[in-house]
């Protein structure tokens, strides 16, 4: 829609120029469908020429303007991509394999995923913002560029902070995000959940288990902020009652509840119109199984075992030894 | 900046979006449903990909080509999918077809092989979407050479619909208007307080601000924004500008300027000091003795107020034979409390008119509405004009269902017009459509009824609150409406309602589809499943024992019958939809056995329901259509009718049954309409009359033509008139055949134009039936929903357009599942609407909605026009407690509280001890919940 305060629109990148009533303006689609009238000025990032997808040994990193479109096509691009002496890195990554899902996880149509951008996704910082799945999950970093010229990093879920708050200070800019190599080589689960088909997330949930036996499990859509579990490697990970070592860092059945039931306390579940709390919890619950199951490491089904040994499963103190809640 | 190929050197405004930026360089056709992204009907293609411009900043299309809807013609021809969607008829209303083409234009193989995932930004109000997925897919539906009643006659403004032509309301090139001012209105932010002053000076002062109006402006005149052909249906509670403001939302003040954005500054600049006084939201406790009081100050009488110190606007209280004996008579009684929500018609074409003077200096209302008629003789009413000084025209209205029979926007825009002698327009944005204009009346139905283990119903008692909001528009009959056919249809000695429409400090309530039956029907036909379970009886056949059959009187507050609601013998359809559903459901059951998909798969529960409808074919109290028709110099007729056109299709249907009448072909019939010029009078578009009223008038004119055309050439032939045939292009009188150009050139010299005159008073009326049937399948797991079947049959009389009918089942079909699963408007705590775009607002897309089996029924109905029946509501009415009651058979829980989300769906499950809870969950405890044989009871279920 129109925004009639609106007196000017520059193209810059400097945090320096920002001033209150201005507003960074990437792909349009959160400003211009939201409207305002108070907003001053639109600071323009979309001509700034920022390489959308940048490959590397260490990973990826996404411009913060890189469109839904260029993203989406990164899985199909990145396999025909291989530059001569290089190894076709994105080939190596099998957690590539969770972009399209997450793409697709937006409510919003193809149409508008040639206009939005990953850095806008993130910055609106919506409960169900699919790029704050995708990020989170994958160990994102973001690069922020502050007013006085400095450069900051910090974890995805620590920008993304609350139901449409982020970290962001005023005036700071969204440059990049960069997804480590070792989470892109990780085994990945995805589960999602919407109230109707192809609609807002209700609950998505990403599982990771990566090379080193680790398993991480990010709830987002459910809940008000991403929330990440963290479960080591097997040789300090969880142990059952008996003192029988489980899958790897993937957990027991109960013990992935119980750090669940640490980790996300009810008042954090999201509550809106695309799903009740109690409904997202339930589901939380539900697919964070369906992820362990689905990370198990083959021939590794312990599940017999620990339901019956299920109260010997949970630790002492405020969280399952071996778990560790990060976010904000 | 390149649009269409013609380079423009307009510069956009920094703030603004490419889609008023192409509508101001005069393309039309791009159109705002949601002005946030949601809908799709504003999509252009920028350097050939597709955007939604209401979010594309306009001044990053610069350097760029920009193609809308009316450049996706070549000179050669029309796209092939504007070909497509002319061959489908792939729309009704077509305010989203620009939209739908620019998107499906760019479909390569791959994506029109998954049209859910890649349309899913394209919302359609009025198909079901089946028409557009035909359309996409290249289906022709178009046919029938005779082009008449009966025949799949494509839409007159079909071609201007998918060439962005087609004028809507605010679709008035800014040259015939060129001193337009915009009014944009200061909504209150209390839900009840008194204006003590209104402070516009800083208002005033904003650059390009004309005026402020405040209720020391507005007229002293109550009046209701509902239109009816009676304006006493309703009370007269409401003032263009009131100096109390009863809701959040409601109007306090109105600024005029030269542009939108001056007025939105002149009204974020004046201030306001308000006296806030208690508010109730709650009907219930509305209605409480020391309840707030919302229009306390109004006499009953003179207002038409039931009771205003108790916030009652109407109620209605009767009884039949005695209920507690029919209850105490019977071996299994059904007690439970139904509640509907608030929804919201979403018309993709918001509220909007403009008010100008044309060059008689009469004030002309240029308007999005059903109801043009009605709405000059409101004006006329409030700011006491003569009727010949006002004009009230509509072209193409895109999507009403009912909430398009208000005065919302026409009384505001005609007092500024008033005042400054200038053209003045005002366009709803979607949040004020949500918060600002009106909903569905939220229903409680405390239901009590009885049945023997014979199958004989012996009692239907009812207890009904309806919350109207701040104001009484079409409070009462809804409320009246809601228990009359609802109740009507099943025979029973003992009847009860108590019903209540009740004043709250909430959004307005108002006209929808189905003006209250669909929440009482939700009530009865869940009720009725719940009474065949009791006593363990098909709840198919527990109903065949107890509708109305052929030649049944049809009661249901009142002892005698409606005296002018008759049911001939031959436009009884019941019976006839009840089996087309059960046989449908029986063939697709065994369809799924065959093809071995019956089974959805462990934690699946599949279960059918079934509801049965009936609704009069129109409201009481008389409805009025005038039609003329006439012949042509060039041979061709032209009706004029007063109804407006939203996609309800009845200008074909007008077309072919002028067409039929004179042995000529709809092509060959102009259709004027909806302008209070063409006509005397009409009551409207709403209650389904558009044929059966409106088409009975025109079909009379044509038929009055027809016999005047015979005369005349048996005058010029000198041939009896019995010998006189009448064809598509002249008269044959024995022999001799005189074109029809040669009779009107000898009218023309006799001073005798060729015209006639049709009229219909919409009564006698007749009651037309639909019957839904659902089979789902429920994840209790998850609460996720399956429709692995939807049947419709419906009982229209005789099908005039086939195609057409077909479309407006399928559209009341997807409206009602949108009602029945998602769409919910949330009034807070603090009785603010919370729900204020489509993303908060889920509108079924076409990923949501099954493709139904429409069945119709074989009936004749003398009533209406060559037997036709209305069906245009009245598909909406028995799809939610279908729903629901197929859900209660797959699960054993009965859902009385709608919508049935999948959140919903689980936790009653859950609750119930039903929901597979995993493993990886430990039980939740079940407060207070019974479960027994018949599911989860919220109340009390007796066994006699």
């Amino acid at each position: 829609m129109d925004m009639n305060t609106i007196e000017s629109t520059i193209h810059t990148t400097d945090p320096g120029r920002w001033r209150p009533g201005d507003a960074w303006l990437a792909g349009g689609t959160v400003l211009f469908s939201y409207g305002s009238s108070v907003l001053r000025r639109l600071l323009d990032i979309s001509a700034a020429g920022w390489t959308s997808v940048t490959v590397t040994a260490d990973g990826l990193e996404l411009a913060a303007t890189c469109t839904i479109a260029e993203l989406y096509a990164l899985p199909e691009s990145a396999e025909t991509a291989e530059v001569a002496g290089q190894p076709n890195l994105p080939a190596t990554w099998p957690g590539l394999d969770l972009v399209r899902p997450c793409c697709d996880a937006f409510v919003a149509s193809f149409k508008i995923w040639n206009m939005s951008t990953v850095g806008g996704n993130l910055c609106t910082a919506l409960p169900a913002g699919p790029m704050t799945s995708l990020t989170a999950a994958l160990d994102g970093t973001a690069r922020i560029w502050t007013v006085d010229g400095g450069t900051r990093v910090v974890a995805v879920e620590e920008l993304v902070v609350g139901d449409g708050v982020t970290s962001l200070a005023p005036g700071e800019l969204l440059r990049s995000i960069t997804l480590p190599a070792a989470a892109l080589r990780a085994q990945t689960a995805f589960r999602r959940l919407s109230l109707s088909n192809l609609g807002r997330s209700g609950v998505l949930l990403i599982g990771r288990r990566d090379d080193d036996g680790g398993f991480v499990l990010t709830v987002t859509a459910a809940t008000k902020r991403p929330v990440k579990l963290r479960f080591a490697p097997s040789s300090t990970g969880l142990t059952d009652g008996g003192g029988m070592r489980d899958g790897g860092g993937v957990p027991t059945a109960d013990g992935l509840r119980a750090a669940l039931d640490a980790a996300i306390p009810q008042s954090l579940y999201h509550d809106d119109i695309h799903g009740l709390p109690a409904w997202r919890r339930d589901m939380t619950y539900r697919l964070a199984e369906e992820i362990r199951a689905e990370l198990l490491p083959p021939g590794n089904n312990l599940d017999g075992i620990t339901a019956i040994t299920s109260d010997g499963d949970r630790p002492a103190g405020n969280g399952p030894a071996g778990t560790r809640q990060e976010g904000a | 900046m390149d649009i269409n190929g013609s380079s423009t050197d307009a510069q956009p405004r920094p703030g603004q979006c490419l889609r008023t930026f192409l509508r101001e360089q005069g393309n039309l056709g791009v159109k705002k449903g949601c002005d946030g992204g949601d809908c799709g009907a504003c999509t252009v293609h920028v350097d050939g990909k597709p955007v939604h411009s209401c979010i594309y900043p306009a001044v990053r299309a610069d350097g760029r080509q920009v193609t809308t809807v009316e450049g996706l013609a070549t000179p050669e021809g029309l796209h092939p999918m504007q070909e497509n969607f002319l061959a489908a008829q792939g729309f009704q209303c077509g305010f989203c077809t620009a939209g739908m083409l620019m998107t499906a234009a760019t479909f390569d193989e791959e994506q029109k092989r998954n049209l859910p995932r890649n349309l899913k930004g394209n919302l359609c109000r009025c198909t079901g979407y089946r028409a557009i997925e035909d359309a996409v897919r290249g289906v022709c539906h178009v046919g029938g050479d005779r082009q008449q009643a009966g025949d799949n006659v494509a839409a007159p403004a079909g071609l201007g619909v998918v060439t962005g032509a087609a004028r809507y309301t605010l679709d008035v090139p800014a040259g015939e208007l060129p001193d337009l001012l915009h009014l944009k209105v200061l909504r209150s932010p209390h839900a009840h307080a008194r204006i003590l002053s209104i402070d516009a000076a800083d208002a005033l002062g904003v650059p390009g601000v004309q005026a402020v109006f405040t209720h020391e402006d507005a007229p002293a005149q109550c009046f209701s924004t509902a239109q009816h052909e009676g304006y006493l249906d309703d009370p007269d509670d409401t003032r263009v500008l009131d100096d109390v403001v009863r809701f959040i939302g409601q109007r306090v003040a109105a600024v005029v300027a030269d542009s939108v954005g001056a007025a939105e500054e002149g009204v974020r600049r004046l201030r306001v000091d308000y006296q806030v006084l208690p508010a109730v939201f709650d009907p219930v406790a509305a209605m409480r003795p020391g309840a707030p009081v919302i229009h306390g100050e109004k006499d009953p009488l003179e207002s038409r107020i039931s009771r205003p110190e108790h916030n009652v606007v109407a109620e209605l209280h009767s009884e039949l034979g005695d209920v507690e004996a029919g209850l105490a008579g019977a071996d299994f009684v059904h007690e439970n409390t139904y509640r509907t929500q608030r929804v919201q018609h979403a018309a993709l074409e918001t509220h909007a008119a403009i008010a100008y003077f044309d060059a008689a200096d009469r004030l002309v209302l240029r308007t999005s509405t059903q109801v043009p008629f009605l709405t000059r003789r409101a004006l006329c009413r409030v700011f006491g004009l003569p009727p010949e000084e006002v004009r009230v025209i509509c072209e193409r209205v895109g999507g009403g269902f009912g909430g398009k029979q208000e005065m919302l926007t026409e009384d505001i825009v005609a007092l500024a017009a008033l005042k400054l002698k200038r053209p003045v327009q005002l366009e709803f944005t979607r949040e004020e459509q949500f918060t600002a204009a009106t909903t569905r009346h939220p229903f409680r139905i405390h239901v009590r009824a009885g049945a023997r283990r014979d199958g004989t119903l012996t009692a239907l008692s009812f207890d009904v609150v309806t919350n109207t909001g701040a104001y009484g528009n079409h409070a009462p009959g809804v409320m009246f409406h809601g228990c009359g056919e609802s109740i009507a249809i099943y025979r029973c000695a003992n009847k009860k309602v108590d019903a209540h429409a009740v004043y709250t400090n909430t959004v307005p309530a108002g006209a929808f589809r189905g003006y209250g039956l669909s929440q009482m029907i939700f009530a009865v036909e869940s009720a009725m499943d719940e009474l065949a379970a009791g006593i363990g009886m098909d709840p198919m056949e527990f109903r065949r024992r107890n509708i109305i059959a052929k030649g049944d009187v049809m009661l249901s507050t009142q002892p005698e019958p409606e005296e002018d609601v008759i049911l001939l013998p031959g436009s009884y359809g019941l019976d006839q939809c009840i089996a087309l559903t059960a046989d449908a459901l029986a063939r697709g059951r065994e369809r799924e056995r065959a093809a071995g998909v019956d089974d959805p798969g462990p934690g699946w529960l599949v279960g059918e329901g079934s509801a049965v409808s009936m609704i009069d074919t129109v409201p009481p109290r008389g409805h009025f259509a005038e039609a003329t028709v006439a012949l042509l110099p060039d041979g061709c007729y032209q009706a004029s009718v007063g109804t407006a056109e939203f996609g309800n299709g009845t200008t074909t249907v007008h077309a072919q049954l002028v067409a039929t009448a004179l042995g000529t072909t709809a092509d060959r019939v102009l259709v004027r309409q909806s302008d209070t010029d063409v006509v005397g009078h009409d009551s409207g578009a709403f209650g389904s009359t558009g044929t059966v009223v409106a088409g009975k008038a025109s079909l009379a004119a044509a038929e009055e033509l027809a016999c005047i055309l015979l005369k005349s050439a048996a005058v010029i032939s000198g041939a009896d008139v019995s010998d006189c045939r009448l064809d598509s292009g002249s008269v044959g009188c024995a022999g001799v055949r005189i074109p029809l150009e040669e009779l009107y050139r000898h009218a023309e010299a006799a001073g005798t134009p060729l015209l006639a005159q049709g009229r219909w008073g919409g009564s006698p009326r007749s009651v037309a039936f639909n019957v839904h049937g659902f089979r789902v399948a429920v994840n209790s797991g998850t609460g996720e929903l399956r429709i692995m079947q939807s049947v419709q049959a419906a009982d229209a009389g005789v099908v005039v357009n086939p195609m057409q009918c077909r479309g407006q089942v399928e559209g009341g079909i997807a409206q009602a599942m949108g009602a029945a699963l998602y769409e919910d408007v949330v009034v807070g705590a603090e009785g603010a609407v919370e729900t204020k775009i489509f993303r908060q607002y889920h509108l079924p897309t076409f990923a949501d909605v099954p493709r139904s089996e429409v069945y119709f029924a074989k009936t004749s109905d003398e009533l209406g026009p060559l037997g036709a029946k209305s069906m245009s509501e009245s598909p909406f009415n028995p799809v939610a407690p279908a729903l629901a009651n197929a859900i209660r058979n797959a699960t054993g829980v009965r859902f009385t509280e709608l919508p049935l989300a999948r959140d919903r769906i689980y936790l009653g499950l859950r609750d119930a001890g039903l929901a597979d809870v995993g493993s990886a969950q430990q039980m939740q405890a079940r407060d207070g919940v019974n479960v027994g044989t018949v599911g989860l009871v919220r109340a009390v279920d007796q066994i006699h």
